[in-house]
């Protein structure tokens, strides 16, 4: 069963007709194994071979490293899937400018979407 | 016997600013005071950037601010949750957990984070192994390795010191020290430096 996750300071909602899994607030869980509900309903939401996935970050102000690996470690699992995920970053927010671009090293053929801000500066 | 690996200060200018914060392990568990560890390092980005000063008409400064704030939240919160998930100390001991920031001013301005816990003498040689691979390697290679490993091991992968190197563009330092009154444990220091402006 496929279901939003809501903690003190995060929420992960799933639009399963949008085929997207969208991020808020900011996240800091100790690590790996309090990760693992995040990363497997990551997972059984590209279960089956979709045309596209997205991961939706651009809300996401605040991730620490064990969040970062868990990310990394959802794309690995992706290359074995025909899926074309796309993560949707902000550009107004710093880490993500910083490490978004990491999970390209993982797979190549993740497509990076920076959204600006819509304040012009 | 003390030890110190790559860029560590152990000194500062006499009318330099800090914070410093110590925390007692043993009062809550881990699991109850982690989110803890992001809340004292916004506390620590926050006094930054109140150091730092804001230029409201300067967009280019307030830019820095920003990204040096989320810069020294990133890094504060690496260091502090690596210091409470490693602190491994006797129950009858009662040594805190410290964590702070320092501030070096010159034409650029560098903070300087720590935390010092500790750990039992017979985890040293692994930490220094440990510390030698990270500073002598190509660090965005290690990072690649130690994410694919984590796949088989979750434990230590290292995934956090690897961004605040790599990422942040941190020098790393790390400092061991003895406890006087007991051989079996040791203070271990990691320290980030990181130039804001």
């Amino acid at each position: 069963m496929k279901s939003d996750i809501v903690g003190e300071d995060y929420r992960i909602l799933y639009d399963e007709q949008g085929n997207t899994v969208a991020f808020y607030g900011e996240l800091s869980l100790s690590g790996s194994k309090d990760y693992e509900p995040i990363k497997q309903l990551l997972e059984e939401a590209t279960s089956e071979e979709l045309e596209q996935f997205t991961l939706d970050l651009k809300e996401l102000y605040f991730l620490n490293s064990s969040g970062i690996s868990m990310l990394s470690k959802f794309v690995i699992g992706m290359r074995k899937s025909d899926t074309q995920l796309i993560v949707i970053g902000s550009e107004e927010i710093p880490w993500q400018k910083k490490s978004l671009s990491n999970l390209q090293k993982f797979l190549p053929s993740l497509q990076l979407v920076m959204e600006a801000s819509e304040e012009t500066s | 016997m003390s030890k110190v690996f790559g860029h560590f200060l152990n000194t500062f200018p006499p009318d330099h600013d800090s914070l410093e914060l110590n925390f007692r392990p043993s009062s809550k568990s881990i699991k109850e005071r982690w989110r803890n560890n992001r809340l004292s390092a916004y506390f620590v980005a926050n006094y930054f950037s109140t150091f730092v000063g804001s230029k409201k008409e300067d967009k280019d400064h307030e830019r820095q601010l920003k990204e040096g704030k989320a810069a020294v939240s990133y890094i504060a919160n690496e260091l502090l949750e690596n210091a409470v998930k490693f602190h491994d100390e006797p129950e009858s001991s009662t040594h805190t957990i410290r964590f702070g920031i320092h501030f070096i001013e010159n034409q650029l301005i560098t903070a300087v984070i720590f935390a010092t816990n500790v750990i039992k003498t017979d985890k040293m040689k692994p930490f220094e192994d440990w510390i030698q691979e990270l500073l002598s390697v190509d660090t965005e290679e290690l990072y690649i390795k130690k994410v694919e490993e984590s796949l088989e091991n979750d434990e230590q992968s290292g995934v956090g010191l690897l961004t605040i190197i790599n990422d942040y563009d941190a020098r790393l330092g790390w400092y061991f020290e003895e406890v006087p009154e007991d051989p079996t444990i040791c203070f271990v220091t990691t320290m980030a430096q990181v130039t804001i402006e």
